[in-house]
């Protein structure tokens, strides 16, 4: 089954390897060892400290600590060249391919063979296609990248480290835009490879994946490697508790649990109802598929998955920042498909942005004006002039209520902290009249204390009677918070269960593929 | 006849805009917008007079000019590429920069607010067929072959190759090993030398500088490079398109088709046209004026 | 009382501060490259600075005439301020000024001279505004709708809109044997000479006040509308203005408009209050000077008003220090300053923000990646 390991250095050997940036310890001692012609999968959740990890062992950036060894060789600090010139080369998960450029020109960009001061364009397109043939990563040199398929794009992405010679490759999540076809033909083609004695270093969060192609799997969780298992000993149950980890089961209590039958409302019309609803991506895939749920009042329903399953579409649709292509949206009764972000707002629907920074606040705006983003025609006269006590009035109030920190509101929303800038989203999508909350990733890079406030100002919106719907991509989170939880996987959701009946352990299959329950 | 003598004045004319034009076109592909160009031109005319006035050759004109050329270019890729400053505002206080340094120095050396004395071009002007003497001009030549060159360089060289991806895709071409500052350097001065080059071919043509002799020739050459799609053999038809327009209607004086002033407007009309799309969209190179 | 009053005052006063850090790095930029200029030319520094101020602020007509470009630079320094705070760079105020004064010059031409001054004058500014917005316009919807780069557009529109103008002009309106057109019955602006004795002679007119006060007008829109703060937020984070239900692509219209609109109001100085006509070429250069006049004033209608007044004194004073130096002297020294501001403006805030982050650590923003 697994090959050779016995008599050569190992390919890599990381040992006791640590990352800081900044305050940030993105990597703690971690050890990793991968053999010679095996294919090995870094798992662990978002945030987990595998990028890093592989930014370090192909030259992207320096280790704080400890020992990098290729082949026997301490290689520990080297740059991407040097990395490159020993043959170890790393896919990124995002496309770094020029896409006006012909799949060969990208191939060799920076090594490109010549004839004299020309370009050696004839040698070029032979030479890839005699690699592409030989590695089964079939694609037409000649095409330009930007009329290649997501699939074809990866191949070439693969092509582009094999050609500088890697005989060490490391995919960053290879699969997460791919098709299940075209995920097959990626497993036929690593399987080539690792015959040829490649060895190859595969991050991904999908255990189905890791069960499928891998021989060996390290588990890395909180920037530390926590197990490693030889596939064939294990099962994806024990991978996923691993990922996951057992000490996060779990915050919530039964009572609570309990009180949630008579708290929900469901007489009345739902808080938001989702109906049919289906959404194309920037790439122009179905990212949502037909998606069908509702948000009765006073409940808290949790959407739990890894990232990139059209959670961020689906919020986008509910917001009114994207056009769904088909379905519709309710609000406390109301269709709201065709509203837009304002009206919708109007309507009694509040928005967390999943990323703050981007969407959430205005940075170089001050605290009392992100305090009114999206209301802020509330805040205005007639004939446009803001109403610039009301706007202090509101800000003071506020930044009292939700205990803003620090309290002056002249500041701009930059200077805050994680924790406090949240805390101003909050403010804004809480601290006013509204049915419904759209609550994203709401504790995401906020330190302990602002996450407990966060949390028991969610639990005192859903027993205020709003409906909450929250997407967090931390399962302990929608654990300890939601009365129903959904599991989102490529688009849909694959279980929807009441809380009481889910742990940490019971999801991990859903969400990384590996089990499906379709629920209504 | 009258088509030989239409033609080569439409080439006499076209010069200065297919090598600012060149220079626009490899400015823009490293990702550097060009709106220097004016000013750069009229850089490279001041200098070609300087030199041909105090060096007695027009050769020595040609140094000089392509020496003014460089400082401009310096000068736009020190603000832009090492400090990042914003390129649109950068271009713009080039040509600012330009006129009133021309002006300056133009009082300095020639005691005149108005133009430099007469100096000797690569002589061959004339009207009718004297025109073809002008193709004695070396720059003549090399204001031909400038764009066809521009393309092999760009489509026929490890050079253009990455040139290509840095203004497309900086940070995949960085990966690969690339320089991506040092090859836009590269590309601004090689703009600054081509634009510069336009510049004294009309200086040294009408013998003398005049104050703002550019006139928005570099602004014509860059419209040439956006209605050309950034594709160097089509700036280059884009370029004797609007050269030949402006031989039409010189030649057209008297009879008044069409009044002479919007002939002049044809290159600006038609950039805005392409920028909209209204046929065939007019698409950028992606990282044009990003320097992260 | 003190305790949340004091930072805040500290805040305000901190940030005029650094606003005001890169503008005066330039300023002192350009006054080396001046001296050495100076120099070159085999002149004193000290004594063809000493002749510009004395040219300018040392006399009531050299004042005039500074307070005359004062008016022009702040309506185009408004003009490009306020397409900035959008995000939006109008290069186009070459032609949009253009424009303004063309029709204002018009319809006092049109309007019958029994026309009340009052309203022929408001009637006239309404017309330069209007012009210059639709001049505006025009890239906005270009930018909104295809996505046009707005800096290519405005750019080549100055030259449509100049030689379009010039065409009119020459074969159709002007007095022969000039470039102008003939005198507006009604819609004068009188001079400040009328007013002041000590003036007279000087292009000044009362233009000014209406400059003022469309600085005014600019910063309560800016500052305290409603449109104002989106326009505002769309220009600093498109994304966060789309959240906040703000429609980007009608926000950058609205924005060319107005910012067409400031560059149109500019025309009347010439043309209400000095000449009463239209005359080809009336204020070029004033539309590009308004992007250093914006850079400098960091895109605050007060900061515009007084970099306009810096501006035109440099204008003024090139004249005043001919006589030693040639007078292009000034024009090299404006693009040195737009070049230097623009250069020193992202490095002061690199500096700036690495120095507040090494006083202030903060809790790490996203974790990972």
């Amino acid at each position: 089954m697994s090959t050779a390991t016995n008599t050569p250095p190992m390919a890599v050997r990381m040992s006791q390897v640590s990352k800081r940036f900044g305050a940030v310890q993105a990597n703690r001692d971690v050890t990793l060892e991968v053999a010679s012609g095996e294919i090995h999968a870094l798992v662990g959740e978002n945030g987990a400290g595998k990028s890093t990890l592989m930014h370090l062992l192909s030259g992207l950036s320096t280790p704080s600590g400890g020992r990098i060894e290729v082949l026997g060789r301490d290689v520990t600090g080297w740059d991407t060249n040097a990395a490159i010139d020993a043959g170890v080369g790393m896919v990124h998960q995002h496309f770094m391919l020029v896409p006006t450029l012909t799949v060969a020109e990208n191939l060799v960009l920076g090594r490109e063979p010549t004839r004299g001061l020309l370009l050696d364009d004839a040698r070029a397109v032979a030479d890839v296609r005699a690699l592409a043939e030989r590695t089964g990563l079939r694609v037409d040199p000649t095409r330009l990248v930007a009329a290649l398929s997501v699939g074809e794009a990866q191949r070439v992405e693969i092509l582009k480290v094999l050609y500088r010679g890697a005989r060490i490759l490391i995919l960053d999540e290879p699969t997460a835009v791919l098709s299940p076809p075209e995920v097959e033909e990626l497993w036929t083609v690593l399987r080539g490879l690792r015959a040829q004695g490649d060895t190859i270093i595969i991050i991904t969060h999908k255990l189905d994946e890791v069960v499928a192609i891998s021989d060996a799997i390290t588990v890395m969780r909180d920037g530390r490697n926590i197990a490693r298992f030889a596939t064939a000993d294990t099962t994806p149950r024990d991978i996923a508790r691993a990922m996951v980890g057992r000490d996060v089961v779990l915050a919530f209590d039964i009572k609570h649990a309990a009180a949630v039958s008579s708290r929900v409302r469901t007489d009345g019309p739902a808080a938001l109802a989702v109906r049919d609803l289906s959404v194309h991506g920037d790439r122009g895939t179905l990212v949502i598929d037909q998606l069908s749920f509702s948000v009765e009042p006073g409940e808290i329903f949790g959407i739990a998955g890894v990232e990139g399953n059209g959670q961020t579409e689906l919020l986008d649709v509910l917001a009114g920042l994207r056009r769904a292509e088909t379905g519709s949206v309710h609000i406390d009764g109301q269709d709201v498909s065709l509203l837009s972000v304002r009206a919708r707002s109007d309507a009694g629907l509040s928005h967390i942005p999943e990323d703050r920074h981007r969407r959430g606040l205005v940075l170089d705006y001050s605290v009392s004006e992100n305090l009114l983003l999206g209301r802020q025609h509330h805040f205005a006269s007639s004939i446009g002039t803001m109403d610039q006590d009301k706007i202090a009035r509101h800000a003071e109030l506020q930044v009292k209520m939700f205990d803003i920190r620090p309290p002056d509101v002249s500041l701009s929303a930059r200077a805050l902290s994680g924790g406090n800038q949240q805390k101003v989203v909050i403010a804004r999508e809480m601290g006013r009249a509204f049915t419904v909350l759209l609550a994203a990733q709401p504790t995401r890079g906020v330190d302990v204390g602002a996450i407990e406030f966060i949390h028991a100002q969610l639990r005192a919106a859903r027993d205020a009677g709003k409906g909450v719907l929250l997407v967090s991509a931390d399962l302990a989170e929608v654990l300890a918070l939601s009365d129903r939880i959904a599991v989102m996987y490529e688009g849909q959701f694959v279980c929807v269960l009441p809380s009481s009946e889910c742990n940490a352990e019971h999801l991990g299959p859903y969400m990384t593929g590996a089990a499906r329950a379709v629920a209504t | 006849m009258i088509l030989l003598a239409f033609l080569l004045q439409t080439i006499r004319i076209a010069i200065p805009y297919l090598l600012a034009a060149a220079g626009g076109v490899m400015s823009e592909r490293v990702g550097v917008i060009a709106l220097g160009l004016e000013g750069m031109m009229l850089g490279g005319a001041f200098g070609a007079v300087l030199g041909s006035y105090y060096g007695g050759s027009a050769w020595i004109g040609l140094v000089c000019a392509v020496a003014v050329g460089l400082f401009v270019a310096s000068l736009l890729a020190l603000c832009t590429l090492r400090f990042r400053a914003d390129q649109v505002v950068v271009g713009i206080a080039i040509n600012l920069l330009v006129i009133g340094a021309t002006r300056f120095f133009l009082r300095l050396a020639f005691d005149s607010a108005s133009n430099s004395p007469r100096v000797d071009g690569f002589g061959g002007e004339g009207s009718g067929l004297g025109v073809m003497a002008s193709f004695s001009n070396p720059l003549v030549l090399l204001g031909l072959l400038s764009l066809p060159a521009l393309w092999w360089l760009l489509w026929r060289t490890p050079f253009g190759l990455r040139a290509r991806a840095v203004g497309e895709k900086p940070e995949a071409a960085a990966t690969l090993g690339v320089h991506v500052g040092a090859l836009r350097l590269r590309g601004v001065l090689l703009c600054g030398v081509l634009a510069s080059l336009g510049g004294a071919y009309l200086a040294l043509d009408q013998h003398q500088f005049t104050d703002s002799m550019t006139a928005g020739r570099g602004f014509i050459a860059l419209a040439a490079v956006i209605f050309g799609r950034w594709m160097p053999l089509r700036v280059a038809a884009a370029c004797l398109f609007f050269a030949a327009a402006e031989t039409l209607q010189i030649q057209l004086q008297g009879i008044q088709l069409v009044p002479s002033q919007f002939v002049e407007l044809i290159p600006y009309v038609l950039t805005i046209v392409a920028l909209a799309g209204v046929v065939g969209k007019s698409v950028p190179p992606a990282a044009l004026g990003k320097v992260e | 009382m003190s305790a949340s009053a004091s930072p805040r005052t500290d805040g305000w006063l901190m940030r005029a501060a650094q606003a005001m850090l890169a503008p005066v790095l330039a300023v002192a930029v350009a006054m080396v490259v001046g001296d050495l200029l100076i120099l070159t030319y085999g002149e004193s520094p000290a004594t063809v600075y000493h002749l510009l101020l004395e040219g300018t602020w040392g006399n009531w007509y050299g004042f005039g005439q500074v307070l005359y470009k004062t008016m022009t630079l702040t309506c185009t320094g408004l003009a490009f301020a306020y397409a900035g705070r959008a995000g939006l760079f109008n290069v186009g105020a070459e032609g949009q000024l253009a424009a303004g004064g063309f029709a204002a010059a018009l319809l006092g031409l049109w309007l019958p001279a029994a026309t009340p001054a009052v309203l022929a004058i408001l009637l006239c500014v309404a017309a330069a505004m209007a012009a210059g917005g639709a001049a505006g316009a025009v890239p906005g919807v270009l930018r909104a709708r295809f996505g046009a780069s707005e800096v290519i557009v405005t750019i080549m529109l100055n030259f449509v809109l100049l030689a379009m103008l010039n065409y009119a002009v020459a074969s159709h309106l002007s007095v022969p044997e000039t470039l102008h057109t003939e005198s507006m019955r009604s819609g004068f602006v009188p001079r400040l000479g009328g007013t002041f004795a000590v003036f007279a002679g000087s292009a000044a007119n009362w233009t000014i006040v209406i400059a003022v006060a469309a600085a005014v007008f600019a910063w309560w829109k800016l500052f305290r509308t409603r449109s104002g703060y989106e326009l505002r937020a769309v220009g600093l984070q498109p994304d966060a203005a789309e959240y906040g239900g703000i429609p980007v692509p009608r926000t950058w219209i609205r924005a060319m408009v107005w910012s067409g609109a400031f560059a149109g109001l500019g025309g009347i100085n010439f043309v209400l209050g000095y000449k009463h006509y239209y005359e080809e070429g009336f204020a070029a250069g004033s539309g590009f000077l308004g992007i250093a006049v914006a850079l400098v004033g960091r895109n605050h209608p007060i900061g515009i008003v007084i970099s306009a007044l810096l501006f035109a004194t440099l204008s003024q004073g090139g004249l005043a220090v001919n006589a030693l130096v040639p007078k292009q002297l000034v024009d090299i020294l404006q693009a040195v300053v737009i070049l230097a501001v623009a250069t020193a403006v992202p490095e002061v805030q690199r500096l700036l923000r690495k120095s507040a982050a090494a006083l202030m650590p903060r809790a790490s923003l996203e974790a990972g990646t």
